[in-house]
């Protein structure tokens, strides 16, 4: 429990340094949301003026942070000028959003790749093991802005997938079921994306630590004792793997969360990842910093659940405490 | 030779053809990149033909003019009366040297929404996308290998401070970094300032990276006995870091710059790609993908996705160059 407990406190504190990161790096952009009303004729300077006095736009930094940070504590994040509202309440839907679209595409993409890989690994040297090499390095080729592009040239062309957005114009009107069917029918295309620019990494990286577990001594002592293949590719290598595939996904979230903003972008998908566009393109600065720290937020979350399932797995984690 | 070998050579050698073609771009294509064609939105890349329509052939490769279809927009058809020959090494447009030119129809047509020789954007903007990740990923290898070199020479609190601060960068997803630190700049920019800002926002995002590595080759390199022997004999710190020490690195220097490169030119292409980069009308593969993204050109323009190969090549080469490069280091050290 106390390793837990201390990756849960790292995670916070990187959390803190992260938010004066963002918010030191924001403070450098000319300009705020109000200096573009500035221009605007129709609104007085003096009220603008007071605009800024009572956002508290024209206090140094140090003093803008702290205000902030209280504002954090009253669980507001900062205000959006964009849109008028507290950042909390614009973040929350969106990363929600992300992980409705994240959480099912790693899930799936980690459970074709396990597969494919033991698959891979057993058939080392074969021409199986070299197809699936020759794809993998045929994918990883291909950046996620291009694969994106082409996804949404398969649907425009083929008409069978919606092209963007997240449900159908009516979607209220669908009961349950359907309405889980048109979320999934619109999921597909974004998730199908990420899960073929996670899938040649992950088959990778599994193949290679079942290639290193199957050269151990433990699995020729099974395998001599008569322990059928396919049992002892299964259950008893990957299990031996697992530690370092463990750590892959934590180490894997960080890249996912990336190529989602992409992919949200290209699909318009109502992600973090739109959010954080047109709040730059707004000079939407307390927004910027919200969803820089969701996303931040996200892959701690990611890395913790990787971390317990560490725990979980790896017996040698647990007896160096005892 | 091995595998690895061979893989660095073929992988190394095409990409600098690549580069080369990029760099002789005003030699290469027909046009100048923001040269405009107005009448001619769209229009197809044109196709070489070598046989007439009367049967005749020839063997120097001929092209028809394109004419538009006055009643539809966007639809073109090619115009068979007057048959124009491809000529070598003509006196061209304004260029600097003579380019190769045809007559005066061009090899991929006027063929993009404003009527730009797609091809001359091509080579054009490949300057623009390749020199930001070289010079991006130099600036991050750069800073990499001094904040590493000293924090793992030195140890101590210095080593504590930069690494604590590494450990910052490295825990946000990278493309969210990026953007947050795009933040600090002005939206509108002409593309030169853009074109600098860019090189050194990705040269300041992307040290923790390949710092973290050297600062581990760094660790375990300062103590070899070569270089206890040199300190023996009352060789200075700077000596020791510059001749003793990170040579050591040099090899995970080089695999890093292939691993940093292609991610630079496709962080170019992302930000450009979402009007954050380098902007119109100067050509980088981002901004012209950006018009790909429309739904006409989505459905019936496949030519406009020719960025997108080119970026997808040049990062495919990267990688196995970064991959063959890795094993020959892995060979070389064992």
């Amino acid at each position: 429990m106390r390793y837990l407990c201390r990756r849960l406190g790292h995670g916070l504190l990187v959390l803190a340094g992260v938010s004066v990161l963002s918010f030191v790096f924001t403070a450098l952009a000319p300009g705020d949301f109000l200096s573009e009303m500035k221009l605007d004729p129709r609104i007085a300077p003096e009220t603008v003026a007071a605009l800024r006095v009572r956002y508290g736009l024209d206090q140094p930094l140090p003093l803008k942070y702290l205000h902030w940070l209280e504002s954090v504590r009253r669980g507001d994040l900062g205000f959006s000028f964009a849109y008028n509202s507290p950042v909390a309440s614009l973040l929350w839907p969106r990363a929600r959003n992300t992980l409705l679209l994240t959480v099912p595409a790693t899930t799936l993409a980690w459970l074709i790749a396990v597969p494919l890989g033991a698959w891979s690994a057993s058939q080392r040297g074969r021409w199986g093991d070299r197809l699936c090499a020759g794809a993998t390095t045929a994918l990883l080729g291909v950046p996620e802005l291009v694969l994106g592009l082409m996804l949404l040239l398969l649907a425009v062309r083929t008409r069978y997938f919606p092209v963007g957005g997240m449900v159908s114009a009516r979607f209220a009107e669908l009961g349950p079921w359907g309405k889980l069917e048109d979320l999934a029918f619109h999921l597909f295309l974004p998730a199908s994306a990420l899960i073929l620019l996670n899938l040649p990494v992950l088959v990778r990286h599994v193949r290679a630590s079942l290639i290193e577990v199957l050269a151990a001594p433990f699995v020729q002592a099974a395998r001599a004792r008569g322990v059928g293949w396919r049992r002892l590719l299964f259950r008893d290598a990957l299990r031996a793997a697992a530690n370092p595939l463990l750590s892959l996904l934590g180490l894997s979230i960080a890249a996912l969360l990336s190529a989602s903003l992409v992919v949200e972008a290209i699909m318009s998908w109502p992600g973090l990842g739109p959010l954080l566009l047109e709040a730059i393109a707004a000079r939407d600065l307390h927004l910027v910093i919200g969803a820089v720290l969701c996303s931040t937020l996200l892959l701690l979350a990611g890395n913790f659940v990787a971390d317990a399932l560490l725990y979980l797995a790896d017996p040698r984690l647990r007896a160096d405490q005892a | 030779m091995s595998l690895a070998a061979r893989n660095v050579r073929t992988s190394l050698s095409l990409l600098v053809i690549l580069y080369v073609s990029v760099l002789l771009a005003g030699f290469l294509t027909p046009y100048a990149p923001t040269e405009q064609n107005r009448d001619m939105p769209f229009a197809p890349p044109t196709r070489l033909h070598f046989a007439e329509a009367t049967g005749r052939v020839h063997l120097r490769p001929f092209v028809y003019r394109l004419a538009s279809d006055p009643r539809s927009f966007g639809e073109y058809s090619e115009d068979r009366r007057t048959m124009y020959p491809i000529r070598l090494l003509v006196r061209g447009a304004p260029y600097r040297i003579a380019g190769i030119f045809e007559s005066n129809i061009h090899l991929f047509g006027f063929n993009e929404r404003y009527g730009r020789d797609l091809f001359s954007r091509l080579l054009y903007g490949g300057q623009i996308s390749l020199a930001a990740g070289l010079l991006a990923a130099s600036l991050a290898l750069g800073l990499g290998v001094v904040v590493g070199g000293l924090a793992g020479f030195y140890g101590g609190w210095l080593d504590e401070t930069f690494m604590r601060f590494a450990e910052l960068f490295l825990a946000l997803p990278w493309l969210y970094l990026l953007l947050a630190v795009r933040t600090g700049l002005p939206l509108h920019i002409d593309p030169a300032q853009a074109f600098l800002l860019l090189v050194v926002v990705l040269g300041l995002v992307g040290w923790a990276r390949p710092a973290r590595l050297i600062r581990g080759i760094v660790l375990s390199g300062k103590l070899r006995e070569h270089v206890l022997a040199a300190r023996a004999f009352g060789a200075s710190d700077v000596y020791l870091l510059r001749r003793q020490v990170l040579p050591q690195a040099a090899g995970v220097a080089l695999t890093q710059l292939a691993v940093l490169i292609p991610q630079y030119i496709l962080a170019e292409v992302t930000l450009s790609f979402f009007g954050l980069g380098v902007g119109e009308p100067v050509p980088s593969w981002g901004n012209m993908l950006a018009a790909a993204q429309q739904y006409e050109v989505l459905t019936s323009y496949w030519w406009m996705f020719l960025p997108a190969i080119a970026l997808s090549t040049v990062s495919l080469l990267y990688y196995v160059l970064a991959n063959a490069l890795h094993q020959q280091m892995m060979v070389l050290s064992s």
